[in-house]
């Protein structure tokens, strides 16, 4: 450490209450920073809390955005066709991304030399790094711009976001196994391709698992990358993914933008409906994550 | 640790001069191949997002970085304000974050009773899990007319001498409330990986500290700043990155008006990403859509910059700390 750091150390001459009222103003400056995320997390969860649940009723997942909204009794609007999209594009998603990640993760892991390993690690990083609306315009100079948009589109700028989430998780699970186990099972004869399939990965399902899990929640409120991939769509409910496919944070977005209140509380009860989805997947998954954690470091020793 | 990394480089080849399983070579290919696929993916994302800026690259060169308008109707069109707001916006977002983020973590790591560190640490981590739409959304209807009522004009009154604080907007829209939306967005980054860095201090040097009488503040300016301050600067750069490519919740509170460069933070503004996310889908010619493409070149350039820069300084605290300590 530098001279200027050592001399905040050395100041004999400080009168001690001024130095302890220095200590005890940020004390409080620290208490009040955690005070205020705090607050700011319960101040936006109530107010999701209280207009999504004023405006939370059947008609939200059972009835599509209805085609006539100018009528003068406008038939009751839901956006079943957005939950349904939204499942059908995340799902696609995780069909694409979660064998992709492991087996990158597989190659990162146990077979890349340490050269393409620390040329892979930081690539998965920067790849993370990519802002969600890049990919998005990304996906649509790819696929868009020839065949026109669609929920599969939209599912690959999705599997594009999750690719590094569940690569990493699934590289720290399968560091976390440890040595002797793959040991035992080559020195038994066993091929490595299947001391791989067979005994390695078995060991890291719950954290693989975890690791998809957080990341589909993180995906399932992205709605950059769908913009210009899957939003230009009919108010019906679809479930071709072939064809564009409406999502839920699309509709939020949507809605938001509205100047109709109406369209606004219907907003506030998808987002409610999202939000309780996100938290409770990620906290599950959150606390999975450390219990297995544990579980492996505990088989480890 | 260093016995460990013996065996695992002994085990790592223990093939060589054995019969080759077809099974391995089979898995080794899919799992090479899946890593090949995604660097391969990484330098399509690149061409692609040039490629489709190509046209307003030729047309307008690196004078687009700098000039001020976007007029698709004339063909004039500039990133410069856009660059401007983007600044404004993301360093606002981050001076007011990373004090706040940095008092949560010295509050988690030496301050908070040991039965509300956990739930604490856990609601902290997830602030960073709410949708930016939501967060958007909460922008428009909820924070930007509380923000229009009380903060600023209360700003005005007391600081409206600085060029920052003008008139109020009447819609609660504006770059401020950006500012505000994007520092809830990367509160979350720069605390988290604030408390990790904190946590990684060594116990002996914060009591040495004590030890020799100082007080805990002077403790933490004196020891674990010094210790932290590499990773402190990683984790704002990455905070900065989150803040610049944001779109979506910005989009929606900023007001998307392009104000040429204006200093007032009530103002409405625009941001490069919020400008994709608001016009890429309406965009009326081929090179105002070239040009939306070139603003994607900017936001990846950049990113690539941040992660790299971020990497390089993290790598280096590493090596640093492992030599010292």
């Amino acid at each position: 450490m530098s001279a200027a750091d050592a001399s905040v150390l050395q100041r004999p001459n400080d009168r001690l209450w001024r130095r302890r009222a220095v200590n005890r103003g940020m004390e409080i400056l620290a208490w009040t920073a955690a005070a205020l995320a705090v607050a700011l997390l319960g101040l936006l969860v109530w107010s999701v809390a209280k207009r999504g649940a004023s405006a939370l009723n059947l008609d939200l997942i059972t009835k599509s955005q209805a085609t006539n909204e100018f009528a003068l009794h406008p038939p009751p609007q839901g956006l079943a066709n957005a939950f349904i999209g939204t499942f059908i594009i995340v799902g696609i998603a995780t069909a694409m991304a979660l064998p992709f990640g492991i087996l990158v993760a597989i190659y990162v892991n146990e077979f890349a030399p340490k050269a393409i390993k620390n040329f892979l690690s930081p690539s998965l990083d920067i790849l993370n790094g990519i802002p969600a609306i890049v990919i998005g315009i990304f996906v649509f100079g790819l696929i868009v711009v020839g065949h026109g948009q669609s929920g599969i589109a939209g599912a690959f700028a999705l599997a594009i976001l999750m690719l590094p989430l569940v690569a990493r998780a699934t590289i720290e699970v399968l560091a976390l196994v440890p040595d002797s186990l793959r040991e035992a099972s080559l020195g038994l004869g066993v091929p490595r391709w299947r001391t791989t399939i067979g005994i390695v990965l078995p060991q890291t399902i719950g954290g693989i698992l975890t690791g998809t899990v957080l990341a589909v929640a993180r995906v399932a409120g992205e709605t950059a990358p769908l913009l210009f991939t899957t939003s230009i769509v009919g108010t019906a409910i679809n479930t071709n993914p072939t064809q564009a496919l409406q999502s839920v944070p699309v509709a939020i977005f949507e809605l938001s933008e509205s100047p109709t209140p109406a369209d606004h509380s219907r907003a506030w009860a998808a987002a409610l409906v999202l939000l309780l989805f996100i938290l409770v997947t990620s906290l599950t998954a959150r606390w999975f994550a450390t219990r297995s954690r544990q579980k492996i470091r505990r088989a480890s020793r | 640790m260093s016995t460990l990394d013996a065996t695992g480089q002994t085990t790592r080849r223990p093939f060589e001069g054995r019969r080759v399983h077809p099974g391995d070579v089979i898995l080794q290919v899919l799992a090479g191949g899946a890593a090949l696929g995604t660097v391969i993916l990484l330098g399509l994302l690149v061409y692609k997002v040039v490629q489709g800026a190509r046209l307003s690259l030729s047309t307008f060169g690196l004078g687009f970085i700098g000039s001020v308008g976007w007029d698709p109707l004339h063909n004039a069109m500039g990133a410069g304000s856009l660059l401007f707001g983007t600044a404004v916006t993301a360093i606002g977002a981050l001076v007011l974050a990373t004090p706040l983020a940095l008092g949560i973590a010295l509050f988690l790591t030496e301050l908070a009773p040991g039965a509300i560190r956990g739930p604490v640490t856990a609601l902290v981590e997830t602030l960073a899990a709410i949708p930016s739409v939501v967060i958007g959304l909460w922008g428009i209807i909820v924070l930007g007319p509380l923000l229009r009522d009380h903060v600023m004009p209360a700003l005005h009154s007391t600081l409206g001498f600085i060029p920052l604080f003008g008139t109020p907007s009447p819609t609660g829209t504006g770059i401020f409330t950006a500012i505000v939306v994007l520092t809830i967005m990367i509160l979350p980054i720069i605390s988290s990986i604030s408390r990790e860095l904190f946590l990684g201090v060594p116990g002996e040097l914060k009591e040495a500290a004590l030890g020799l009488g100082t007080t805990r503040w002077e403790m933490v300016r004196g020891v674990m700043f010094p210790y932290a301050r590499g990773g402190i600067a990683a984790a704002m750069i990455l905070g900065l990155g989150r803040a610049v490519g944001e779109a979506i919740a910005v989009a929606q509170v900023i007001g998307a008006f392009d104000n040429g460069i204006s200093w007032n933070l009530f103002n409405n503004g625009d941001t490069l990403a919020a400008k994709l996310a608001n016009e890429f889908a309406s965009s009326t010619t081929n090179l105002e859509t070239a040009s939306l493409f070139y603003v994607a070149v900017i936001l990846l350039v950049f990113s690539l910059a941040v992660n790299i820069l971020a990497q390089v300084i993290v790598r280096r605290v590493d090596r640093a700390q492992g030599r010292t300590v």
